[in-house]
This record gives C-alpha cells, sequence and structure tokens, in this order.
C-alpha cells in the first residue's frame, strides 16, 4: 500500500506495476481527469493544493480501511498538486485482488473516502478568466467522530 | 506557549498568509486559537466552526493544545 502527493504527471503504468501479482485476478484502475466543465462553466484549468503531510497520512489510514474491508493491501494512490490542464489525471488509484469484486469495491471505496476527507483543495480557472476555489459536494465540513 | 497556525486554499487567502504564530494562554484549547485567527484583519471571514486539525489529526474544537502543536484550518475538501 502506498499513497503520495505528487508535483508532476502521474505514471498510471508504474501504479498498475506496483500491485500486479500472479495471485490477482482483476486489477482496477481509477482515473480522475480534469473536466472542461463544473458546474455549467466552462472551466480551463485547475490548480490543486494540499497540505501534504496530512493528505498523505489521510490516504495512508484510507488505503489501510480499504484493505481491512475489501481484503487486499495490493493498492496504491497517488494525488497531483499544482497546476493541471484539461485532459490531465489529478488522481489515480490502482488496486488488485484475486477477485473482480473486491477490486472494484475497493477502488471506489478508496476514491469516496478521498473526496469526502483528504485535505486537497482545487482552484478553478474559467473561460471568462475567473478563479475560483471549489468546495466538494458531500465533503466533511465539520468533524464527524 | 507558542502555536503555528497553518491556512490552506481561501482561508488562506482571505487572512493574507498561510502560516501564522499564535502565543496562546496554558491549556487554551483549538477553538481558542480559532478565536484568535478571527480577530486578525480578515479573520471574521473564516466560518465559526471550520475543519480543524492539530499534528495531522482531525480534531475537535475542545482539544488542548500544546507548545509547539501545529493547528491547521482546513476548508472544505476537494481532491479527487
Amino acid at each position: 500500500m502506498r499513497a503520495a502527493i505528487v508535483h508532476g504527471a502521474i505514471d498510471v503504468a508504474a501504479l498498475l506495476a506496483e500491485v500486479a501479482s500472479a495471485s490477482h485476478g482483476a486489477t482496477v484502475l481509477f482515473i480522475g481527469t480534469v473536466r472542461d466543465v463544473n458546474d455549467e462553466r466552462a472551466v480551463t484549468g485547475i490548480d490543486y493544493t494540499a497540505y501534504v503531510p496530512m493528505a498523505e497520512r489521510e490516504m495512508q489510514r484510507i488505503l489501510r480501511e480499504a484493505a481491512e474491508r475489501f481484503d487486499t493491501d495490493a493498492a496504491v494512490v497517488e494525488h497531483r498538486t499544482g497546476h493541471l490542464e484539461l485532459g490531465d489525471a489529478s488522481v489515480a488509484i490502482a488496486v488488485a485482488h484475486a477477485r473482480r469484486a473486491q477490486a472494484y469495491a475497493a477502488s471506489r471505496y478508496i476514491l469516496e473516502a478521498l473526496k469526502q476527507r483528504v485535505p486537497i483543495w482545487k482552484r478553478e480557472a474559467y473561460a471568462d478568466g475567473t478563479r475560483e476555489w471549489v468546495a466538494q459536494q458531500g465533503a466533511m465540513t465539520a468533524h464527524q467522530d | 506557549m507558542t502555536v503555528t497556525a497553518l491556512l490552506f486554499a481561501s482561508y488562506a487567502d482571505v487572512l493574507g498568509r498561510e502560516a501564522v504564530e499564535m502565543s496562546l494562554p496554558a491549556g487554551a484549547t483549538a477553538a481558542d486559537a480559532l478565536a484568535w485567527l478571527r480577530a486578525l484583519p480578515g479573520g471574521d471571514a473564516l466560518p465559526p466552526a471550520p475543519l480543524l486539525a492539530v499534528n495531522l489529526e482531525y480534531a475537535r474544537a475542545g482539544t488542548v493544545l500544546h507548545s509547539g502543536d501545529e493547528l491547521a484550518v482546513i476548508p472544505p475538501v476537494a481532491g479527487g
């Protein structure tokens, strides 16, 4: 299991290689990319920033949770920070498991938990030249015990 | 005691800085630190009950701080 905030392009082939094993019948690769529209506004790029040590610690915790729930520790997640252009990968998750159901479920769990509670922020740049910090729908906004 | 506050994204923008050293009385809580920050110029733009983290872990407002702690005020997250 490995979780990292990275500053350059995410090497998804390296992530796949990292979880590869002959005992796995299924490998799921999720790639989140910068989209050209959000909330009906034309987006031209996104700047991501993170509280890096806490983000990495929280992502590592999420991987441990996924390992317990779905019985696989063959999982790796990288999230990129800095300026990203349309189509650039902002996040990639590779999960492998003997069976596909667990691999799909673990991949989804990791992404949804990341979006909800890992301290990463994005500022979208719009076609009209403005920029705005964007909040995630459904993100944690007060501490939940 | 001295506690370092970290600010991010929109919160760093409204306060015009990403970190500030706070001098707080012994026994001060995360809520006390937040009140200190909200008294700074621009600080009233911080929400009254934002997410807080102490030493890299999400923390309650009542968490007691210690000298050298790192308190982060966390805007709504938007990873992915």
